[in-house]
């Protein structure tokens, strides 16, 4: 008997040979989680006031979408504009506080070893990928897909999603407007370290794209580390 | 504001005498007012049939508005004064679920800065609106609006019944009058105050193109409309300035295969596409 298998495209993997290196906590402390996000693949995880998550790009330029919620109060999330707002820059970098739709600090970004990450290009989807390459990658993995999942097992769903911040993931505008998404700024092990300012539950979707340079077509695993700094 | 007419004018000891001074108040204008029916609004865009306006309404500085609207509805926005900002959240009426994604609405046209031709796309591959007319050229997709946290350090107040309403006060409440919660607000965009990026990633300020500027939009699908009107969060004015915001809309189609700006990009085209696609399916 023959058997079938599925067709949908499983979402490319790094290719053998490539650079990995996994890296250690940019912070000092106790380590109280630590976790590798494969290639494709959605995490969650609850960072306590005060302890510091470190985000390694094991692989390099491979974008790790990222939602924030207020433990205590998922209705209060992570605001891009408001973000942008209070920094009255378009970018995310070293001391960025990341800010909620209350206008509230959820983490700041205390550790950054790369020039910029990006908040404006928000996250791929079955859907959005219709328009950005043409249906025929209809049945393509999406991060708007990993969120979702993730998010369900928070009892978070479709509502829940706003526009998100991707670390290691390069959006330049230029000085008529045009923007997208370019080649990365990272490398492998490079890293970016957030300080929880109050219990955030942090989703992450490990960026499946196959079709533009915000995983360097080449989706690497990530590294998440959570300390108690010493 | 003062009361209208001073306590010792008032003779509301009975119920009738109560029900004729609340009847006596009927039929006034204000600066700032819906008018009904929409076609008797003493704003109508010139060139339009006050017959076929389904809304008009100047909105308050520091005010706010809603509306649902059947797909293929013209929008029309006017700054009569250069000082409007209209804040503005879309969702598909039929599924609030669906709602402007400001990401999408930057990314998939590869172009941050909103004008003529311009899609509010959602999160679901869809057009919701379309930008069809634009006579300001000053928008921002960047910055959101103003919460009750920067309007308390900016100003000393954000309460919606206060003079410095913050932008989300007033979305949170008119998204509740259609059984939207918190949750449902996503990332907002404002017309008629502008916002630039520069070299190094600041976000400058741009402000108004001056008085007397439209934009108008066409629902692509059933449309679930919010509108706060408030001071730009990144206005450089220590005052909170903001002047009146006019809302017109009349009955039109929506976006097709024969309008021009149908194709004018393969992202924009298969958008349209979609959003046909859903509309044909669920007999719209």
């Amino acid at each position: 008997m023959t058997m079938i298998r599925s067709t949908v495209p499983v979402g490319a993997s790094f290719a053998d040979g490539s650079e990995l290196d996994w890296a250690q906590s940019l912070v000092p402390g106790l380590v109280v989680l630590d976790a590798r996000v494969p290639p494709n693949a959605p995490w969650s995880g609850v960072v306590a006031a005060g302890q510091v998550l470190t985000i390694v790009d094991v692989g390099g330029n491979q974008s790790g979408d990222c939602l924030m919620y207020n433990a205590a109060d998922h209705d209060e999330r992570y605001s891009a504009p408001d973000t942008l707002t209070w920094e009255q820059n378009a970018y995310v970098s070293t001391g960025t506080v990341l800010r909620s739709n209350e206008g509230r600090p959820l983490m700041t970004v205390i550790g950054n070893e790369i020039d910029r990450h990006d908040t404006i290009g928000g996250a791929c989807g079955k859907e959005s990928n219709t328009l950005r390459y043409g249906h025929h990658v209809m049945y393509h993995h999406g991060c708007r897909e990993n969120f979702l999942a993730e998010a369900s097992r928070h009892g978070l769903g479709v509502r829940d999603l706003v526009s998100n911040l991707n670390w290691f993931m390069n959006v330049p505008v230029e000085a008529d407007g045009a923007l997208g998404i370019v080649d990365g700024l990272s490398a492998p092990g490079r890293r970016v370290a957030v300080r929880a300012e109050m219990d955030v539950l942090v989703l992450v979707s490990n960026c499946p794209q196959m079709n533009n340079p915000c995983n360097d077509f080449n989706p690497t695993p990530l590294r998440m580390i959570v300390v108690e700094p010493s | 504001m003062a009361l209208s007419v001073p306590r010792d004018q008032h003779t509301t000891d009975t119920v009738l005498n109560a029900r004729s001074d609340a009847r006596a108040q009927g039929g006034q204008s204000t600066e700032w007012m819906p008018h009904l029916p929409a076609s008797s609004s003493p704003f109508a865009p010139a060139g339009i049939d006050p017959a076929a306006l389904v809304w008009g309404e100047v909105v308050a500085p520091g005010g706010y508005t809603h509306k649902v609207v059947a797909r293929g509805t013209r929008i029309r926005f006017d700054d009569p004064t250069g000082n409007a900002c209209a804040t503005l959240v879309v969702y598909n009426a039929l599924e609030p679920v669906e709602r402007l994604n400001v990401a999408d609405t930057q990314k998939i046209p590869w172009q941050a800065y909103l004008g003529a031709g311009h899609p509010l796309l959602s999160g679901d591959g869809r057009v919701l609106a379309s930008i069809v007319a634009d006579t300001s050229g000053r928008h921002d997709a960047f910055c959101g609006t103003s919460t009750d946290m920067w309007n308390e350090r900016k100003y000393g107040d954000s309460r919606s019944e206060g003079p410095t309403p913050s932008g989300r006060g007033l979305l949170v409440k008119a998204a509740a009058k259609h059984g939207l919660g918190r949750r449902d607000l996503p990332p907002s965009i404002s017309f008629f105050q502008g916002v630039r990026v520069e070299s190094d990633g600041k976000l400058g300020w741009q402000g108004s193109a001056g008085a007397r500027t439209y934009v108008e939009l066409v629902a692509e699908l059933p449309l679930l409309v919010l509108v706060a009107n408030v001071a730009h969060p990144l206005d450089p004015r220590t005052d909170y300035v903001v002047g009146p915001l006019h809302v017109h809309a009349w009955r039109g189609r929506p976006t097709g295969p024969a309008d021009a700006r149908f194709g004018t990009a393969p992202e924009l085209e298969r958008a349209y596409l979609n959003t046909i696609d859903y509309a044909d399916a669920r007999g719209l």
